[in-house]
């Protein structure tokens, strides 16, 4: 198991060199790089640019920059936000619990109408039909129209719940915000169910069309019993892999839906830094998000491994 | 994830006329939009300077915005925008994928490793940040933002399109052409590849949704199609700001993204359907 960890993450290493080389590239491509800001600024002088040039050392060769850049990166110097001259690192950590805790609530939301409906379409034709309609529409429903449409709705014409942001601004009690959460987590969960319920639905078919359901059915067993005891937990590895290769998807899920709803979280950081063309936290953003896209597959990898006693000798 | 393990048969009931609905919806979108200087009620740029922001009306279907401009005028526009993206994007990612995908389990070894290892890293990048990123940079022209969200999509249909190209370059009719002389490049163009094209198709249709949803994502946080060129995305971009007190501006072209996406998702899945 340790090995089978150590292996993996040895494994990772190359990959994340490919996507930082990716990253870094991309964004020093930009014409102006990170000092474009400056310089529509009639107020700063060129020879003022030039100083900053030499002194943030983007006049080096840019093999250097790269260089230093992952050096730097690896020992947790992620380098100082262009915009507001502090460092990158606080600005990313103060922003993962609201974003945390909005993923985690509409995970929550997502699996609650997921599971059942994932289920239920795999042996119910009726349903199934129904079911395959929403979850069709769910996976197209542009998340930022879908997001702008509660807004219009609950927030404006109904005036149930507030349009945006994480609490009232005296901080809030728990109902409070417990209502700011409502909006956001319903629209990344919309999409996130839909998406499940069919995967959900597959992995059932699949199991239940498989030999040991009939010859269980024939020992006369219930359906339900048949189908949470016998077909569930052999569905279950896949679709559990799916589910959490979908989370670390969210990353950019989460960066429409913040912005809409200007919730204080690590996606609105990123459409902020987009504006102010940031490109240090910029770049942090996308090595993160990498990251945890990594980190969710072998974390897949090993959810997979307790869950189907199968692979535990391949591997 | 291994595709295509869905069971033959009974899958999709034969009565299931969702997909034809869904292909008449697309082609009837395509028609609009190439038709488009003929249907649209108004030229695409008047300005009704009497009727600013008026809510849907006879004169005026889906309402007018903040010059006067007609909105049905506009989304019919904004649909030839919006479905070339979306076509010619899958087009690119098709051709990229399957370039990839088939050099990859055709060459295999280093080849295939190396190539497999970019895959997963342009996998592991989160897509729409990447690409806002990279609009934001290079302020592109439509055509090549079509190339940006090409770029983007290709790594689904070049896992695909290598899975495939494995099991069929193991298959005896692979191996007699080989056996007859015939060079690696013409095996895979002449015999591998076209037993790839129907999972390739599933993979495309799917990508012609989400390219249209990426570009109007891109277009939604104004780094995408630039105005004055109208495009569903920017639409919506514009109508944010007054949505409250105009919501028409908001509700017709983001109807327009979400239904043109659904009917490409439907027929994709009919398509990986039949397949079985």
């Amino acid at each position: 198991m340790i090995r089978f960890v150590v292996r993996r993450l040895v494994q990772s290493v190359p990959l994340l060199l490919v996507i930082s080389l990716l990253i870094f590239a991309l964004i020093h491509a930009a014409p102006g790089g990170p000092l474009s800001t400056y310089l529509e600024n009639p107020n700063v002088r060129p020879e003022d640019i030039e100083r900053l040039r030499k002194a943030m050392g983007l006049d080096r060769p840019l093999g250097m920059q790269y260089l230093s850049w992952l050096w730097a990166f690896v020992r947790g110097d992620w380098g100082f936000s262009y915009a507001d001259g502090r460092p990158v690192l606080d600005r990313l950590v103060e922003r993962i619990p609201a974003t945390l805790e909005l993923i985690g609530v509409a995970c929550v939301m997502a699996l609650i109408a997921a599971l059942p409906a994932g289920i239920l379409a795999a042996v119910n034709r009726r349903f199934d039909r129904v079911s395959s309609i929403f979850a069709v529409a769910g996976i197209s429903l542009p998340v930022f129209w879908f997001g702008l449409l509660l807004q219009l709705v609950f927030a404006g014409a109904l005036g149930w719940l507030p349009s945006s942001g994480r609490a009232s601004f005296d901080g809030g009690d728990f109902v409070d915000r417990v209502a700011h959460l409502i909006l956001p987590a319903t629209v990344l969960a919309a999409a996130l169910s839909a998406a499940w319920s069919r995967y959900l639905r597959r992995a059932m078919r699949d199991t239940v069309a498989r030999p040991f359901i009939r010859a269980a059915r024939s020992r006369g067993l219930s359906e339900r019993t048949l189908l949470l005891h016998h077909a569930l937990p052999n569905a279950l590895p896949t679709f559990v892999t799916v589910v959490l290769l979908d989370i670390s998807m969210m990353a950019s899920g989460a960066v429409v839906t913040e912005s809409i709803f200007a919730w204080p979280g690590i996606g609105s950081l990123f459409t902020e830094a987009l504006g102010k063309r940031d490109y240090a936290v910029l770049m942090a953003f996308l090595m993160c998000g990498s990251v945890a896209v990594m980190v969710l597959n072998l974390v897949a990898d090993l959810a997979v491994h307790t869950l189907d006693p199968r692979t535990r000798d391949a591997a | 994830m291994s595709a295509s393990t869905q069971t033959n048969g009974s899958a999709s009931a034969p009565t299931n006329r969702a997909p034809l609905v869904a292909a008449c919806l697309l082609g009837a979108l395509l028609l609009g939009a190439m038709l488009a200087p003929a249907l649209a009620p108004f030229a695409v740029d008047a300005l009704d300077l009497a009727n600013r922001r008026a809510s849907p009306s006879s004169r005026h279907w889906f309402g007018t915005d903040e010059l006067g401009r007609d909105v049905m005028t506009r989304v019919l526009f904004g649909a030839r925008v919006s479905l070339a993206i979306g076509l010619v994007s899958a087009l690119v990612s098709a051709a990229i994928g399957a370039a990839v995908g088939a050099t990859a389990g055709y060459a295999g070894r280093v080849v295939d490793d190396i190539l497999m290892r970019i895959t997963d890293a342009m996998l592991a990048i989160p897509r729409l940040p990447l690409l806002m990123i990279t609009a934001a940079v290079l302020q592109p022209s439509v055509p090549v933002l079509v190339l940006l969200v090409g770029l983007a999509g290709w790594m689904e249909t070049a896992r695909v399109v290598r899975a495939e190209v494995l099991s069929l370059a193991a298959r005896d009719f692979v191996a007699a052409a080989r056996a007859m002389g015939a060079s690696p490049f013409r095996v895979v163009l002449r015999h591998v590849l076209p037993g790839v094209i129907p999972a390739a198709a599933v993979a495309t249709t799917l990508a012609v949704g989400r390219g249209i949803l990426l570009e109007s994502a891109l277009s939604f946080f104004g780094v995408g199609v630039q105005p004055p060129t109208a495009s569903w995305g920017n639409m919506l971009y514009q109508a944010q700001t007054t949505m409250t007190s105009e919501p028409w501006l908001a509700i017709f072209p983001g109807a327009m993204i979400f239904l043109t996406v659904l009917a490409c998702n439907a027929v994709g899945d009919a398509i990986g359907a039949a397949r079985g």
